[in-house]
């Protein structure tokens, strides 16, 4: 009695799942994505500077969209002051969206990539370009 | 030998562990918790090494040199022949859900007694000669080295264990730590280590047929003492055959039945039984044992033991075999005797001769244990019976560890003390069917000396009898094993006094309707039944 | 002091990745070289101790029957916990395997004066185990939005259904917590429970204590001091695609991470973890109780020395003939 047969289906599916991934990107090449920041609002800035600096941004903007969708629907509070004393109206559509008007190229490139599924658009109306 | 410690003395059981890990905790050998070693001319019976006078308590047990070596050769081998041995050495996490489920850790409080920590005294072992972790880490690793202090822990602390395997049912792995005792002793045995209890019942087995050492006459002899008796009572004279070829049906039951009250008033119940059935069956003096002290000491003596029973089978040409009450003869019969001494194609599949019934369950090993025999006659009402004459009786069953974890036989057994009886009432859930606690003497461990241990492992047993004699009056305590009978009666004596202990068959006779019987005034135990008092 | 050791390792381990990358700068060794070479000791290490174990057969039916037998037609069999076909064990296998049967049947036991012990059943260890390894199963799934491109959708929803409380931003993730809650709850039992604490070696704890640890760096990167997520997902494909990269700016909690995750997978063959695999091989659980309807062979049976009747009958010849028994030689 050894269920050998058994024992190596087993194995081999194992060997399976554990490759799945390695199966799954064979062949494929994808590019690190970078998100587009090339609209025309950015153009016509003089200092190409969001809210707050770019690195900032980069690992908190989710934070910043939290506590500003608080501060504007709890609160009421409709004004931020960033850290260089700069005041912004709290909007996400027209502060944010008013520069990043291409939500494909630079929202949905890296949540895509990275499966993040933000709820921001279960609410707000979502810029005309993206909808085909 | 010491005096066993009175019940309120020995109840107060200390769960604290001691201050230093275990590793560094060598086995004290306390009196009344080891058993006689193995005689010299038992082991030399058995063709088994090391024969020689010793005693458990001499510093020197007189090992061979290179004793190491053989039981580390011996590790390595049983490795390799048991699936089982070698993934329980691999995959145990320690979450400890066994820890808490031994008779032995309940009644001693001894950590070396959780099932747990009696693997890790050989998982040690193992993991410091065979694992690449253990050899580099030792100790961080679990690991330790062979020496005689572990030996001396090993032969301690595994026959401490009776093999029950209810530590398995909580192992969410069903990690058996009577697998794990099973090869310890097999190791221990490869140096003559041995408790005089089960080598001595297994050399009388292998020379004369039973553990007892009946010999044939004595058999013959012991039967009609019981045939006297029931001829008294009933006013029937039975004459069984022993040795008959050509019967229909071999019947094999532990002698332990024959010898000693009150498995004999059992063994009086299987003679009337068959009896009033006209069963054509026969006793054997070469197959006189269905008990197995062999499968406490080493798979090949299991195997030499066993093989006479299909081997009488074959001389004598009946067409099957029917199994008396017992409990590791039928996790024996049920999970190894197929594969050491089959295939048994010379008998047919077994039919009920009164009933027709073919027991389908028992269609390769062509064994039907008695319990579904009996089962089947009343349930096709074969059976005249008046369940008033055990009025006397409040009755609850306990499941013996053999048959309720390594076969599951619950119902039949009880289906039959409900019709034989009016009055049952179970246990604690906790502590019956597959929860059932053992009777903490069995695997050989039934001995005198060890009484202290037999008395200790028997609390979790004996305390959920003593709950049902407070809450129901309940007075006999019904199981269908010999080990049992032989074994409960002293446990109950101590812990829950007055109460009786009987085999299922006995309630069974007690209860059968014989035709052309006598008015009954006694029970088979010569006790005047309800209303008959003073009438002898 | 078994806790304290394991605790130390731990600790070193997360030191070596964080000089290695830190200081040393060795980049390509902790992202690149050492997750192959785990995975790569990983999956021979599992296979082998497998195949390690199959090469020992099982000789003989050992089911720990939990339940009423199959034996008369009018008594009801408990088919999953003493199953006789193949499709009850597999039935059986699948309630321990995905719901730890056994361990739900748990009890505690206490011996109060009289002397009485009493019964209780228990089920604190079957839920922390559960909460233990489906949080980490759900983790372990949620990982591989890191190692697949585009993402299956059934990722996405996993996700969205594991976040499904919307807490902050990132969304909290349940299965995190509910690991780390129950890892801690592991460890606690061990040390606070007296024979638990007996009975566990460093091998006990140093799993739990690197379990803690992913956790906690995986948490850490999540909602604390932020991680480029697309960066790390530009490495990890790298890996699965055999075209490594190392991206720049990730974090070095990243790398302690994946270095944690490294040792975890390198250390399991060799480890109490190999439990995955040797549930399914335990032949208490994994075989049916049909040994008296069918034969089982035993590989390795062989024949043994027997006490034969002809021995026996010459032995007792003259007893037995007194005793009026049959004999074949008179």
């Amino acid at each position: 009695m050894y269920k050998g047969r058994k024992i190596i289906t087993g194995l081999i599916l194992f060997v399976g799942l554990a490759a799945i991934p390695f199966f799954y990107n064979s062949g494929k090449t994808s590019v690190k994505p970078e998100p587009n920041i090339d609209t025309p609002a950015i153009q016509q800035l003089a200092e190409k500077q969001c809210v707050e600096p770019r690195e900032f941004m980069k690992a908190n903007h989710m934070q910043l969209l939290n506590d500003w969708r608080d501060s504007a629907v709890r609160d009421g509070s409709r004004i931020y002051v960033n850290s260089q004393g700069k005041q912004f109206t709290i909007s996400l559509q027209n502060t944010c969206m008013h520069c990043h008007s291409n939500k494909a190229e630079f929202c949905d490139k890296c949540h895509t990539y990275a499966n993040v599924k933000p709820y921001c658009w279960n609410c707000h109306i979502a810029p005309k370009e993206n909808k085909t | 030998m010491s005096k066993t410690p009175k019940p309120d003395e020995l109840s107060k059981v200390d769960y604290t562990p001691p201050k230093t890990g275990w590793m560094d905790t060598p086995a004290e050998f306390k009196q009344g918790m080891w058993c006689y070693g193995s005689k010299p001319k038992n082991l030399e019976t058995l063709e088994f090494p090391n024969p020689r006078q010793w005693s458990p308590a001499d510093e020197d047990w007189k090992l061979p040199e290179n004793w190491q070596e053989i039981l580390l050769n011996g590790l390595k081998e049983r490795l390799d022949k048991y699936r089982s041995f070698k993934v329980f050495m691999d995959i145990c996490v320690r979450c400890g859900a066994c820890a808490d489920k031994c008779h032995f850790f309940i009644g001693s409080g001894d950590p070396k007694n959780m099932p747990v920590l009696r693997a890790e005294l050989l998982r040690s072992v193992y993991r410091g000669n065979f694992t690449t972790a253990g050899k580099i880490l030792g100790k961080l690793a679990g690991a330790r080295k062979l020496t005689y202090s572990v030996l001396k822990e090993w032969w301690y602390y595994f026959f401490q264990c009776t093999e029950c395997r209810r530590c398995s049912v909580f192992c969410p792995y069903g990690i058996d730590t009577a697998e794990i005792t099973m090869m310890a002793r097999e190791l221990l045995n490869l140096l003559g280590l041995n408790t005089d209890w089960i080598s001595g019942p297994a050399a009388n087995c292998y020379m004369k047929g039973n553990h007892l050492g009946l010999e044939p006459h004595t058999i013959v002899g012991n039967l009609e003492y019981m045939l006297d008796d029931i001829e008294t009572i009933t006013g029937i004279k039975i004459k069984p055959s022993f040795n008959r070829k050509g019967a229909e049906i071999l019947f094999v039951t532990p002698s332990g039945d024959l010898f000693a009250d009150p498995g004999t008033y059992t063994a009086m119940g299987y003679l009337m039984l068959f009896h009033e059935l006209g069963l054509d069956y026969t006793w054997s003096t070469y197959a006189s044992e269905g008990g197995n002290f062999g499968f406490f000491t080493s798979n090949e003596l299991a195997k030499r033991l066993n093989s006479k029973i299909y081997a009488e089978a074959k001389r004598l040409g009946v067409k099957w075999i029917l199994g008396g009450e017992c409990g590791h003869m039928w996790r024996v019969l049920n999970q190894y005797m197929d594969m050491w001494n089959g295939p048994a194609d010379f008998l047919l599949v077994p039919k009920s001769p009164v009933t027709g019934t073919v027991f389908e369950n028992a269609k390769s090993t062509k064994m039907v244990h008695i319990a579904e025999f009996t089962a089947d006659l009343i349930k096709h009402g074969k059976l005249k019976l008046d369940p008033k004459r055990n009025d006397h009786l409040k009755v609850t069953f306990h499941d013996s560890c053999n048959t309720a974890r390594g076969m599951g036989i619950f119902e039949e057994p009880r289906y039959i003390i409900k019709n034989v009886c009016n009055h049952f009432y179970e246990m604690d859930e906790h502590t019956i069917r597959e929860k059932t606690f053992c009777c903490g003497s069995g695997s050989g461990l039934n001995a005198g000396e060890n009484m202290e241990l037999r008395m200790r492992g028997g609390l979790p047993r004996a305390n959920a009898v003593k709950d049902v004699v407070e809450k129901y009056g309940v007075n006999m305590l019904a199981n269908i094993c010999a080990i049992d009978r032989a074994a409960l009666p002293a446990i109950l004596d101590y812990w829950v006094p007055g109460t009786g202990c009987t085999g299922v068959h006995e309630l069974v006779a007690n209860a059968l309707v014989m035709k052309g019987e006598k008015e009954r005034t006694t029970n088979l135990r010569g006790e005047p039944l309800n209303g008959m008092e003073g009438q002898e | 002091m078994n806790a304290i050791l394991s605790l130390i390792a731990v600790i070193a381990l997360i030191l070596i990745a964080l000089l290695g990358v830190k200081t040393a700068n060795l980049h390509s060794l902790f992202g690149i070289a050492v997750p192959y070479a785990a995975m790569a000791i990983f999956l021979i290490g599992v296979i082998s101790r497998v195949l390690k174990w199959g090469r020992s057969p099982v000789p003989f039916c050992i089911p720990t029957t939990c339940g009423q037998q199959k034996s008369l037609p009018w008594i009801k069999q408990s088919k999953l916990d003493n199953p006789s076909t193949t499709s009850g064990v597999i039935g059986r296998m699948l309630l321990e395997v995905l719901l730890f049967r056994s361990l739900f049947s748990n009890t505690a036991f206490e011996l109060r004066n009289g002397p009485k012990v009493a019964y209780g059943s228990t089920r604190w260890l079957w839920l922390g185990g559960l909460a233990f390894h489906w949080s980490f199963l759900v983790v372990l799934i949620r990982h591989l939005r890191l190692f697949t491109e585009p993402v299956p959708a059934c990722l996405s929803s996993l996700e969205v259904l594991d976040g499904f409380l919307q807490i902050g931003a990132p969304g909290l993730l349940l299965s995190g917590v509910v690991l780390l809650l129950a890892v801690t709850y592991l460890f606690l039992r061990r040390v606070l429970i007296p024979e638990v604490r007996y009975i566990s070696l460093a091998a006990d704890y140093f799993p739990l204590f690197l379990i803690l640890s992913i956790a906690l760096s995986g948490i850490i990167m999540r909602y604390f001091t932020k991680v480029d997520i697309v960066g790390v997902k530009a490495l990890t494909l790298g890996l699965v695609s055999f075209n490594a990269v190392i991206p720049e700016g990730i974090s070095v909690v990243f790398y302690i991470h994946l270095f944690l995750v490294s040792a975890l997978l390198a250390y399991i063959p060799f480890s109490k973890i190999m439990h995955l695999g040797g549930v399914l091989l335990s032949p208490t659980r994994n075989m049916p109780n049909n040994s008296r309807m069918e034969r089982h062979i035993n590989p390795w049976n062989y024949p043994v020395h027997v006490h034969t009747y002809e021995e026996y009958e010459n032995d007792f010849r003259e007893k037995m003939k007194s005793a009026g028994i049959p004999v074949e030689k008179e």
